[in-house]
């Protein structure tokens, strides 16, 4: 296969689309959910994870995660420092994309995992800490699970599907946002009290705009499977939001404008598995079960165990990706890309390997966080002092105020 | 001369101003406060979780009058403001010592 134009073009934009869903749309989603004297902080973590983790995948991150395979557990480290790539090679993944591209696109991808996590531990943790985790997680959990799943690892082998990264982004992330979030301890004022809903209501809107690069993009062409991938993500999308609220409605009295967006953002994080797999028709299934499962994680699971999962990155993101990747094995519809789930007479053959990535990931992930988040613990320690809780750690870390007063 | 202070829902400072204006008051200070009453505070809920608002935004209207003018101000603050439900405020009356126009150098009730 040689190079194909058009693919480079929708990958390209794909990349910037998926670039945009960190910054500014993660930033602005969390930091619009975060208190009003830690807003910059909590956008800053997003950020910075995005800087370290996009540095250490050119240093050796890329070719960990889809370097010549090492008996199934991680890629070699022939392309350290992306030595000996030209700017006219072709992936050795996608033969149809420049090796740059295909490097590029899949940069944005483990950035954004990583400041995903940074949602479980905000308005109360140690910046330098933060930056050494990112760039410990991103390097053993991260780059390896990604080799797993996507670089010809063994889970790949094995048959375990993963479209765009619901157990590679989503479970991982998640995951581990719960440990980390548990170790970390609970906030001092430990409720949700959003600075800005609009700002909320922006990075909303623009993650969603930034998926579709995210899992159109990862058909890793201009192709059918492309344009399935954004509509049906779009579906989900809008059923998780609009099912979401009205749960809130009918539970809680109100449909509120934060249900409506964290619905739609569940929506997103579900379908990312199954989003090359399945029909919208199931776009519009795995958007109302998104809804329902990860109403269930955000507000019966957390208060049940007490654990500072402070804007809900597992209740999300972690149930969310685990939940498409096992629905990916129900719905999964040959004219899409030849894989048949059990509606559509595949039996159980793909729910296995399936569950057995989904545990293996899950359990990875869990030990390595608890290691990684116990070792910087030691070095710098985690939190930040009471004081700089209370006050703030816009002031206190970076000496600056989201929003200035005159007198 | 009296100062009267009146702490008040915010979407009754409209109704409060008019009845001010047209019961020949033109002056007053206002300022968005926060506090709470018998009423206490209200909750407020994200993802399930509730969170408790001690603290209920007002809006406090101060007027200095004159000492005849009192009774019938506070009867106009009380009427315009009312709507006869928790939290509809309280109106406070003090004694104002000293009065100044800066522009003119007016004093107490001329200044008023």
């Amino acid at each position: 296969m040689k190079i194909v134009t058009a693919d480079n073009v929708w990958i390209l934009t794909s990349t910037a689309l998926v670039l945009l869903m960190t910054m500014p749309a993660l930033a602005l989603f969390y930091g619009g959910l975060t208190k009003v004297k830690s807003i910059l902080n909590t956008m800053m973590m997003v950020v910075v994870a995005f800087c370290i983790t996009s540095f250490l995948w050119l240093v050796y991150g890329y070719s960990m995660a889809f370097g010549p395979d090492v008996s199934g557990i991680v890629g070699s480290l022939k392309y350290l420092f992306l030595s000996g790539i030209n700017p006219s090679d072709p992936a050795p993944a996608a033969e149809n994309l420049y090796h740059y591209l295909f490097i590029f696109f899949q940069m944005t991808f483990a950035a954004i995992t990583v400041a995903l996590m940074a949602g479980a531990f905000v308005e109360r943790m140690k910046f330098g800490a933060w930056m050494l985790i990112s760039a410990l997680w991103a390097t053993f959990v991260y780059f390896p699970v990604a080799h797993w799943v996507w670089g010809g690892g063994f889970l790949g082998d094995m048959g375990t599907l993963d479209f765009a990264g619901g157990l590679v982004v989503h479970e991982t992330s998640g995951v581990s946002a719960l440990v980390g979030a548990i170790l970390l301890g609970r906030r001092k004022e430990a409720v949700m009290l959003p600075s800005s809903l609009p700002l909320v209501a922006i990075g909303t809107g623009l993650l969603w705009f930034g998926w579709f690069g995210f899992n159109g993009g990862s058909a890793l062409g201009m192709n059918a499977q492309a344009v399935s991938a954004a509509f049906v993500t779009t579906i989900a999308a809008f059923m998780g939001g609009f099912v979401w609220m009205l749960l809130e409605w009918i539970k809680f009295k109100k449909p509120t404008s934060l249900g409506l967006f964290t619905g739609i953002i569940a929506g997103l994080a579900t379908i990312t598995p199954a989003s090359g797999f399945v029909d919208i028709f199931a776009g519009v299934i795995i958007g109302i079960l998104a809804a329902i499962v990860c109403f269930w994680a955000v507000v019966y699971l957390k208060n049940r165990f007490k654990y500072d999962d402070s804007l809900d990155v597992f209740g999300v993101h972690g149930v969310g990706g685990i939940l498409g990747a096992i629905l990916l094995a129900l719905f999964a519809k040959p004219e899409v890309a030849e894989v048949k789930g059990l509606f559509y007479g595949g039996g159980l053959s793909q729910l296995w390997p399936q569950l057995a990535g989904i545990a293996i990931v899950g359990v990875y992930s869990v030990v390595l966080t608890f290691v990684i988040f116990k070792i910087v613990d030691k070095v710098v320690g985690l939190r930040v002092s009471k004081d700089e809780e209370t006050e703030g750690l816009d002031e206190t870390t970076h000496g600056e105020k989201a929003y200035a007063k005159e007198i | 001369m009296k100062k009267i202070e009146a702490i008040i829902k915010p979407f009754k400072l409209d109704d409060v101003k008019e009845a001010l204006t047209e019961a020949g008051i033109t002056g007053m200070t206002v300022s968005e406060v926060k506090g709470y009453g018998r009423q206490q505070g209200h909750t407020e809920l994200y993802r399930g979780a509730e969170y408790v608002v001690d603290f209920i935004p007002k809006v406090k209207v101060e007027v200095v009058v004159k000492d005849g003018d009192v009774d019938m101000v506070i009867d106009k603050i009380v009427e315009s403001a009312r709507t006869g439900k928790i939290g509809d405020g309280k109106v406070f009356v003090s004694d104002i010592e000293k009065v100044v126009r800066i522009r003119t150098g007016e004093t107490d009730d001329e200044a008023i």
